[in-house]
């Protein structure tokens, strides 16, 4: 059911854990099946050096967090911040219809991480 | 790599046996059972033989045995059959939160047509309470419809307790027999039930065919009309190999039960052992009341099909009640019946032993799954060691 691409992301995922020092810390969960996804991000010159993901969820969940991870990486936050589920999505070779609510979960939780960088970076300027 | 299935709660491999006496009715022995000349008559000969094993098998007659495609036909034959020839008597179903689909969304359509419905709640190892049963019954009480035994958790129900005060009620009372079906006794006098239905594929038969027993003076309108067949209650040239399978293989199970349940209770009371031993785990169900191949337990932190996948990338078959893994994705209705938070049921592992399964293949099993517990619950968010 699942791509080899997907696969691949849920058997090695990338980028899992925490960063205790992390410029944003974003976590959502996904109204319609109840997983959630936390991600942390380090930012340096506006451009995301460093992003680390948990997620309890399907595999299509973690294969998406890992892979948003990698197209985050090395992007500018407002880049990172226009990354899609469609394309991460694309990125994992297609998800099944049914999953894919799984990969909004991602792209939220990036967008979360953003806000509370932006969030962090305002109060501190 | 080997393969271990552990999913005979969803459906079993037929026995060769079975196979070796449904074949000839594919082919040398094609008739029409309707039909008067030799091929029918030989098709007929088989059809009546094995509806008169059925019947032995539950303790009816073979008149009161109505063959059907499975499970969900029979559940719906029996629920709509009922409903519809004695609306006139009444309007009120009663029914429990953890049947299975095919009869809580054959209830649940009857209640948009008007009829009324008591969904009953189990309590936390999924046990219907007769007490609560016998609270629930109307005058206008015309049906009521509890499984024998719960496909996800595997809890068994006092069938026989509840359908005393059913009868005294006079109400008609259903049991989905379908994971009892060779695993249990399924005297329908005994049971204390006027409708009873079972499925082939869930005891080494083929897939598509079941049976519903009705007791004789049960009044049952057919969902499919047409020519004369079962007693005008279910039209359709009959599936003759498919019946004859069935017939085989209940036979066979029926036989051998009373060994298979003594070995498989052994493989699941050390399956169960095994996995109690990962921290942070829960058996779901009644720990006595409950079929001898089911193992339900939830690994908190941890959603179960991320769980499956793993299992599946070593070989292993189980289920989930996890939400991502039916269609809908809400987890396990019955698991949540059972009081378990959403996210703690999203977590549950089904594992059904059958006949196939050995020693070696439970203690593979609690080999692998500990390090893909512990694999997952390290990139878990809600898991704080
Ligand atoms: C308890 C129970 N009832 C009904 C069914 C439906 O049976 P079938 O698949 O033969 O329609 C199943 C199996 O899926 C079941 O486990
Ligand atoms: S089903 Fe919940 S994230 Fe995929």
């Amino acid at each position: 059911m699942y791509s080899d691409k997907v696969m691949d992301h849920f058997t090695n995922p990338r980028n899992v854990g925490e960063i205790p020092d992390a410029d944003g810390v974003g976590e959502v969960g996904n109204a319609r099946c109840g997983d959630i996804m936390k991600m942390w991000i380090k930012v340096e010159n506006n451009v995301i050096t460093d992003i680390k993901f948990k997620t309890f969820g399907c595999g299509a969940a973690i294969a998406t967090s890992s892979m948003i991870t990698e197209l985050a990486i090395g992007k500018t936050v407002e880049e990172a911040e226009q990354i899609t589920n469609q394309q991460v999505a694309d990125a994992l070779e297609g998800l099944p219809p049914l999953k894919m609510h799984c990969s909004n979960l991602a792209a939220e939780a990036l967008g979360a991480a953003i806000a509370d960088y932006r969030k962090k970076t305002a109060t501190t300027a | 790599m080997k393969r271990i299935y552990m999913d005979h709660a969803a459906t079993t491999p037929v026995r060769p046996e079975v196979l070796e006496a449904m074949l000839p009715y594919f082919s040398s022995e094609f008739g029409n059972p309707s039909s008067v000349y030799s091929w029918g008559r030989a098709a007929r000969k088989a059809l009546d033989s094995a509806r008169d094993q059925v019947a032995a098998l539950l303790g009816a007659s073979a008149g009161e045995i109505i063959f059907t495609s499975g499970g969900s036909e029979g559940a719906n034959l029996a629920i709509k059959g009922v409903a519809w020839a004695d609306q006139n008597r009444g309007k009120h179903i009663i029914t429990s939160a953890i049947e299975h689909h095919a009869v809580l969304d054959t209830v649940l359509w009857l209640e948009k047509q008007g009829f009324e419905v008591t969904i009953l709640p189990v309590d936390e190892y999924g046990l219907v309470s007769p007490a609560q049963v016998e609270q629930a019954l109307r005058p206008d009480t015309i049906l009521v419809s509890i499984m024998h035994a719960n496909n996800e958790v595997g809890t068994i129900q006092p069938i026989s307790e509840i359908g005393a005060i059913v009868r005294k009620h006079g109400a008609k009372f259903h049991t989905d027999a379908v994971q009892t079906a060779g695993v249990l006794d399924l005297n329908v006098d005994a049971l204390n039930v006027d409708l009873l239905s079972i499925s082939a594929h869930k005891f080494y038969g083929p897939k598509g065919v079941g049976a519903l027993y009705v007791r004789k003076g049960v009044r049952l309108n057919p969902l499919i009309h047409g020519g004369g067949q079962e007693k005008r209650r279910r039209a359709g040239t009959e599936n003759v190999a498919g019946i004859v399978g069935l017939a085989k293989a209940f036979a066979l199970a029926q036989s051998e039960r009373a060994e298979e349940n003594a070995r498989l209770t052994k493989l699941r009371d050390r399956l169960i052992d095994g996995l109690s031993r990962i921290p942070h785990t829960r058996i779901n169900g009644h720990l006595e009341q409950r079929l001898p191949n089911n193992v339900n337990v939830c690994f908190e932190f941890i959603e179960g099909e991320s769980m499956l996948l793993n299992l599946d990338l070593r070989g292993i078959a189980a289920s989930s009640g996890s939400a991502c893994t039916s269609g809908s994705l809400d987890p396990s209705h019955v698991l949540l019946a059972m009081g378990l938070p959403h996210e703690i049921a999203h977590g549950s592992l089904r594992l059904t032993l059958g006949r196939e399964n050995t020693e070696e293949d439970v203690d593979f099993v609690l080999q692998e799954l500990p390090g893909i517990v512990e694999r997952l619950r390290a990139m878990s968010p809600l898991y704080k060691g």
